[in-house]
């Protein structure tokens, strides 16, 4: 199908772009992957797109203050490509290679992934895993979001109709630092049906801030607290036993529910394993 | 300015095109339809086929995912152009010789995805062929005989490259 006919309008800057965001049913187009495709199927049909696209500073990957900042308008493809992020959030390069395909990745955005809040979305949950914290310009000036209170519900975040995501930033990573990410899905690309996103720091056997981010087994990305609990002692069988107190997926056109908690049990052995060993 | 029409220049093929554009248009219904390209195919709208795969600025995106007031000052290139220029007439060829296709409706998302791999170089494996592939997935199953290419041309390239 065809999209419904809208105005478009390109954002000079992040000022702008909030300015331009006053009209009423007006849309941020970053990446566009997850926009354009539902414009096309006509499921949304927003009156203006503010296209964020070109905007200058928000495509930078920086480390400062013992953090990596990533600006939204960074992309999948040129984040692949860091030597920096690759050092300094290993969680994120392990994610990278399963989001989409290549031309997926080659514009699709860092920033556009965490905004949209897809529930089998990878970022989303490594950004939660991660502890990390994302920046927000609004008409009242900007604030600082955690990633555990940004995602709210079914595609809903923290950010209000006139606000632009600018960037994210995750404590970086050093050379105590345990990561481990892995994902069931049916075809490589496809969003996930189970995955699961981990961070903790290595204490001798047991793993300390511990943070088990699972995706595609509910409308946010879920902390697995009682599985995190008996995964830090090293007790990897109990975890699994956990994920029934932590997990209740609901059913969806992949799988049901008792399907997808076994898939988080088999997905978290994958990654205990993973957490054991030095990224 | 918040209007529907707007001007843009792009250049298709390193041939400046300038129109003006509803900006509803995807790049790749503006390619076929207002450029005359129809190499480009539009399957599923959503960005799961790949058969409108074109580049812009050098990487491989999805047209449907794109549009074409988007691509105002970019560079644009696609089949008939990477065709014409000579640029993959090697893997043409090899798609040729071992049949690389069932239907060819993928064909061209196919090779423009296939070189993007093959111009970042070396002899990639056939496990990151299909990885590479994967966005161009339609549904023939005929793509043992696509990898054959890609890695035959990989391996050849990197000879001649030697």
């Amino acid at each position: 199908m065809k999209p419904a006919p809208f105005a478009y309008a390109k954002a000079r800057s992040v000022a702008h772009a909030i300015e331009l965001l006053a009209q009423d049913d007006a849309r941020l187009l970053a990446g566009g992957q997850s926009l354009i495709a539902t414009l096309n199927m006509r499921l949304s049909h927003p009156a203006l797109l503010v296209d964020i696209n070109g905007i200058d500073g928000l495509d930078r990957i920086t480390a400062k203050n013992g953090h990596l900042e990533l600006g939204a308008l960074v992309r999948y493809a040129q984040a692949e490509r860091s030597a920096e992020l690759a050092r300094r959030a290993p969680l994120i390069a392990l994610a990278l290679p399963h989001i989409g395909h290549p031309a997926i990745r080659n514009r699709g955005t860092i920033g556009g992934s965490l905004a949209f809040a897809d529930p089998a979305a990878e970022l989303p949950a490594c950004v939660v895993a991660l502890g990390g914290e994302l920046d927000i310009s609004g008409p009242q000036g900007q604030r600082t979001v955690s990633a555990d209170d940004f995602f709210q519900g079914l595609f809903e975040t923290a950010l209000a109709p006139r606000d632009v995501l600018t960037a994210i930033r995750v404590p970086a990573a050093d050379a105590d630092i345990r990561v481990g990410f892995a994902e069931f899905a049916r075809r490589h690309g496809d969003y996930a049906m189970v995955g699961l996103a981990a961070c903790a720091r290595a204490e001798g056997r047991r793993l300390g801030g511990l943070r088990l981010a699972f995706f595609g087994v509910g409308p946010t990305p879920v902390r697995a607290r009682h599985a995190e609990q008996a995964l830090a002692e090293d007790d990897v069988e109990a975890a699994v036993r956990a994920l029934a107190q932590d997990l209740d997926p609901p059913a969806d056109v992949h799988a049901s529910p008792a399907v997808k908690t076994h898939l988080a049990g088999v997905l978290l052995r994958r990654v205990a394993l993973q957490l054991s060993q030095p990224s | 300015m918040s209007e529907r029409f707007h001007d843009i220049t792009v250049s298709v093929n390193g041939e400046e095109v300038r129109e003006s554009v509803d900006a509803r248009t995807t790049l790749v219904d503006f390619l076929r339809e207002t450029a005359g390209l129809t190499g480009s195919h539009v399957g599923c709208e959503h960005g799961v086929c790949g058969a409108c795969s074109v580049r812009v600025d050098g990487a491989v995106v999805r047209g449907c995912l794109m549009l074409a007031v988007q691509c105002h000052g970019t560079r644009v290139d696609t089949i008939e152009g990477v065709a014409d220029s000579g640029e993959i007439a090697d893997l043409q060829q090899a798609f040729v010789a071992r049949n690389a296709l069932q239907c060819g409706f993928c064909t061209p998302g196919m090779l423009l995805s296939a070189q993007e791999l093959l111009a970042a170089g070396g002899v990639p494996s056939r496990e990151a062929i299909r990885v590479h592939l994967s966005g161009n997935y339609c549904r023939c199953t005929g793509y043992q005989a696509i990898v054959d290419a890609v890695e035959a041309v990989a391996k050849a390239r990197a000879g001649a490259a030697r």
